[in-house]
């Protein structure tokens, strides 16, 4: 599912979790697990990467959020998805503030909680496959896990509500135009551009980086509780869980595309 | 327009999915014919937008089912 290999100070974390990494209870144990190990490190920077041809991740794991939900009843539906929606909180404000360089490299798929994932990261190198999305109003809900707000960073406010109200996926080269992607690179070759881009950031002062990282990256914490606020009062709606239900049960093999 | 613009779309998705170009005809249904799932065919949609330099919507491909299809929803782009 994921794995993780250090060389010197640089490690990387890959994911491998067929179809598409989608992030689940099992991630967040392996994710909490290897961020208690890197803080516990002397590394100096991170690469994260996708084993799989499908892409870099496609999300939030739907199948099992949906059947953990209607295993519960209606009135614990709100208890269950906070419990849920911080824990993913943790998790990605975690990586967002590692005290290191971090460096996603993206193929393929790089939607919802998988853009968030990324986005987390200070760096993207993108291959041309590389398509990123924010899906989630085709539900009924809105990107959960800090999406909103890390997208806002990094590009103006009309991008947000294009990719947000559209639905609509980008390719590498229109987010490397954008300025969340740092690079476009032959496909095949993100992770070997991100290893000499790693091995850069790491010659300098680590003090100096982790500094000039909280004063860059750090979002209003006011701004991620709302989100996580909002994102509960949709998901609450009955058009939601029957939303899902859709996805979940159809068999149709684009059920990734708008 | 459209011919040049459906051979260059053919041969592109017969790249990807490394198969004969002749094997594609214009009317056939992408999907079945490439065996495509939703990650390849976001895949060939980048490929697309970066060999005709355009941008395409996901939504404008709603319903859109054979290469002629996508060829001419490509050259309403051009």
């Amino acid at each position: 599912m994921i794995d993780w290999t250090q060389k010197e100070e640089i490690w990387e974390l890959r994911l491998s979790k067929k179809p598409c990494n989608e992030i689940g209870t099992e991630m967040f144990q392996k994710l909490e697990r290897f961020l208690t190990e890197i803080k516990g490190s002397n590394a100096k920077s991170l690469i994260i990467y996708s084993a799989l041809e499908s892409g870099f991740c496609a999300g939030a794991d739907l199948r099992e959020l949906y059947k953990e939900m209607i295993s519960q009843p209606k009135d614990q539906y709100r208890p269950k998805m906070k419990a849920f929606l911080n824990r993913a909180h943790d998790v990605m404000n975690a990586f967002d503030m590692l005290p290191l360089s971090t460096i996603a490299v993206v193929h393929g798929a790089c939607f919802g909680g998988g853009f968030e994932l990324a986005l987390t990261c200070d760096l993207i190198v993108a291959e041309p496959s590389a398509r990123f999305c924010f899906p989630e109003l085709r539900l009924g809900i809105i990107p959960g896990f800090g999406g909103i707000p890390r997208l806002k960073r990094e590009v103006g406010n009309a991008f947000v509500r294009d990719l947000l109200f559209t639905g609509r996926s980008i390719n590498a080269q229109k987010a490397n135009t954008l300025g969340f992607v740092s690079q476009v690179v032959k496909e095949g070759e993100g992770l070997n551009v991100a290893r000499l881009t790693a091995r850069q950031t790491a010659k300098f002062d680590m003090e100096t980086l982790k500094s000039a990282k909280a004063f860059i990256k750090r979002l209003p914490e006011e701004e991620l509780e709302r989100e996580k606020q909002l994102f509960l009062f949709l998901f609450e709606r009955p058009n939601v869980i029957e939303a899902l239900s859709r996805f979940v049960q159809s068999t149709d093999l684009r059920s990734y595309l708008p | 327009m459209t011919s040049h613009t459906l051979s260059k779309l053919i041969e592109l998705a017969a790249k990807r999915f490394r198969i004969e170009p002749r094997t594609l005809q214009p009317e056939d249904d992408i999907f079945i014919k490439l065996e495509m799932n939703s990650f390849q065919a976001l895949s060939l949609l980048s490929d697309l937008e970066l060999a005709f330099d355009i941008e395409i919507p996901d939504y404008e491909l709603q319903g859109v089912k054979t290469f002629q299809g996508l060829a001419d929803v490509i050259d309403k782009r051009r």
